[in-house]
């Protein structure tokens, strides 16, 4: 499979009147043609701000990317100019955001904020995109789609304006989809048909998707690959099936058993992670974990673990084996 | 939306007769037109009985504001005094278009006001014109450079026109502009009335004498209405929406000029909504500086010598206007936001 994108050790600040935010602190990873790689974590823990880093969409000030690269072809993303920026944005790369009510220009019409990407990024006439807008909205699954042009976003209930989101994403092709938490805002039957939809889509589109979630279970049953951060680290990386099956790092081991699942009790609790994810103001020294780690050592509170392979493409970031409770 | 148009339109008239009856008591007690009529001396007692009586001011106070408004050419007044009402009305009253006559000049009220206000109306469309352009391109100017430098001059020169009286500002650009400048020997600008007279009334002539009049009359406005561009812009460009659209990879001009500016228009909207009504009543201060002959100098003339019909013209003209620029303003708004139907 040939490389699409590939992040080196971004790292991502914050200037705000209380200080430095450490948002992203060397954030590496890859996705190849047509994969699906989930990147999930708690609120916060930079799964969003790296995303919007790599797209450029932060506003400067108060963010700064202070290092990284995010090669895209053989082209470093963070060092192109606006311009050059605008030409990716939608048409190679296409993101879809969480709140689908907040995402939608409340006093455009459907018609046009669908058609605006066809008419910059392949220079369609108005009939030809008023068209190719229609056959977008039926292939996301609005009904009706030709007289639905002229509606407003508040005529639209919240899945149908995921549903438009997706499809103005998809409208040029892009190679590579982010997907930031596309059914957060939405109720769970509504949720389950956008995975569905989103699924139908990748396979007859062919594009890679980096979907962002906080949900275990959505990804489980939709990535190939999956990235655990925690405090803008990448403190794993494996196969859908190696993490779920074989956690490495104690975050992702604690995120697994907050889990509810049908085959556990019903009476037994579920378990829940002490503490809270640390203050992003103050520049990370040791592994960010470990404050709320079971099996913290002397070491984790001063040496920042790198993400090291263990197994394969199973990586962890992770001073302690958690299979033997004792140091690698 | 036709039926609310109406609707509001229909709404409009028990108010506009509610202003006119407090607006008709304010100015019956304001001062007595008669008491200085003749000139400069005050006016003999016997000629102040006649004179009232012709002008039908002895009569009460409802029955003027009933003759006012619906005219007096159906019944007989009692003219010279012998208690025996012969002499036909000849008013025909407001709502059949007749405003009256001046007490002062003795014509129309109609042509009173019909000669000044194209003199107001070019001068405060100038100046709203000026307001507006410029405060759109400084305020959107600021809020995508948030912080900058020229974004702080900005701020710091904004707060200084804003808090300075519009008389000083009047008098500051006449200092500056017409005798300064003749001093210095540069070109400078004239400082009184629309033309020269011995060049003519001609366009350009007005349009040099506009220069100073709408500079003052715009610096506040237009500190106030920049600032405010600037505030919501800014919370505007904050919004998911406009990440949407970058994400889109839409060029920067149209995120800004389309997406965020629709959004940003509506409450501007409003508040230009409000203040272009009063536009008609001219600049009442600028205008006596610069003996500029408008609505403004107009209504400060005849309100100082109780000219009730030529005020009672004026006042209603604007209530009138700000009645229909309201419906105005929504009929706007609908047409911006889409979420705002008026449909009861």
């Amino acid at each position: 499979m040939t490389m699409l994108l590939q992040t080196i050790d971004l790292k991502t600040r914050f200037h705000i009147p209380e200080g430095t935010v450490y948002a992203v602190n060397g954030v590496s990873f890859h996705i190849s043609e047509g994969e699906t790689l989930a990147v999930v974590g708690e609120s916060g823990c930079g799964k969003s701000v790296t995303m919007m880093s790599i797209l450029r969409l932060l506003p400067a000030p108060p963010a700064e990317i202070v290092s990284g690269q995010a090669l895209w072809g053989n082209r470093d993303l963070l060092r192109l100019s606006e311009n050059e920026m605008e030409q990716i944005r939608g048409r190679e790369i296409a993101m879809v955001f969480q709140d689908p009510m907040t995402s939608l220009n409340p006093v455009l019409t459907i018609g046009r904020q669908l058609t605006e990407s066809l008419r910059v990024h392949l220079g369609m006439g108005p009939a030809e995109a008023a068209q190719r807008a229609v056959e977008l909205l039926e292939q996301v699954g609005i009904p009706d789609a030709a007289h639905r042009l002229g509606d407003y976003p508040h005529q639209y209930s919240g899945g149908m304006r995921q549903r438009v989101m997706i499809a103005m994403a998809l409208c040029c092709h892009p190679s590579l989809l982010i997907a930031d938490e596309p059914t957060t805002a939405l109720d769970v039957t509504i949720q389950a048909q956008i995975v569905e939809l989103i699924k139908k889509l990748r396979d007859q589109l062919h594009m890679a998707i980096i979907w962002i979630s906080h949900d275990l279970g959505v990804v489980a049953g939709l990535a190939n690959r999956v990235m655990v951060m925690y405090a803008g680290f990448v403190v794993e990386e494996a196969l859908v099936d190696d993490l779920y099956e074989d956690p490495r790092h104690p975050y992702t081991l604690a995120l697994l058993a907050a889990l509810p699942r049908v085959d556990r009790r019903r009476d037994r609790r579920l378990k829940s992670i002490p503490g809270a994810p640390p203050n992003l103001l103050v520049e990370p020294r040791g592994c960010p974990f470990a404050p709320r780690c079971e099996f913290a050592m002397e070491r984790c509170r001063f040496e920042i673990p790198p993400l090291q392979p263990v197994q394969g493409t199973h990586a962890v970031a992770c001073w302690v084996d958690v299979t033997t409770g004792g140091p690698r | 939306m036709g039926r609310y148009i109406i609707k509001r339109l229909l709404q409009g008239i028990p108010l506009l007769f509610f202003i006119s009856i407090i607006l008709f008591v304010l100015m019956m007690n304001m001062g007595d037109p008669v008491a200085t009529m003749g000139g400069r001396r005050v006016t003999r007692a016997s000629d102040y009985e006649r004179l009232r009586r012709q002008l039908g001011l002895d009569k009460p106070i409802y029955t003027q504001y009933l003759y006012w408004l619906i005219g007096n050419d159906w019944t007989k007044t009692d003219v010279d005094g012998d208690g025996v009402a012969e002499t036909p009305g000849t008013r025909r009253g407001v709502l059949r278009g007749d405003f009256g006559v001046s007490l002062v000049s003795r014509k129309p009220v109609l042509q009173v006001i019909g000669e000044r206000l194209p003199n107001t109306l070019i001068l405060m469309l100038a100046s709203e014109f000026v307001i507006i352009v410029g405060s759109l391109l400084v305020g959107v100017y600021s809020a995508l450079r948030q912080y900058s430098a020229l974004d702080h001059i900005i701020t710091a020169l904004s707060f200084i026109g804003y808090s300075m009286p519009i008389f000083f500002i009047a008098l500051l650009s006449m200092y500056i502009f017409g005798v300064l400048f003749k001093r210095w020997g540069l070109p400078y600008l004239p400082t009184v009335g629309m033309f020269d007279p011995q060049a003519g009334k001609t366009t350009a002539q007005v349009l040099w004498h506009m220069v100073l009049p709408v500079l003052s009359i715009s610096i506040i406005s237009f500190a106030a209405y920049s600032r405010y561009i600037r505030s919501t812009m800014l919370e505007v460009l904050g919004q998911d929406y406009i990440r949407t659209a970058r994400a889109k990879g839409l060029p920067r001009r149209e995120v800004v000029y389309v997406h965020a500016l629709k959004n940003a228009s509506l409450p501007i909207v409003t508040v230009v909504g409000l203040d272009l009504p009063l536009l008609l009543g001219g600049a009442v201060v600028t205008e006596r500086i610069f003996a500029w002959p408008g609505m403004g100098r107009l209504f400060l003339d005849h309100v100082s010598r109780s000219d009730l019909p030529v005020v009672m013209g004026i006042l209603m003209m604007i209530a009138t206007a700000v009645v229909v620029f309201q419906i105005l303003t929504d009929i706007v708004y609908a047409w911006l936001d889409p979420r705002i139907r008026y449909e009861k």
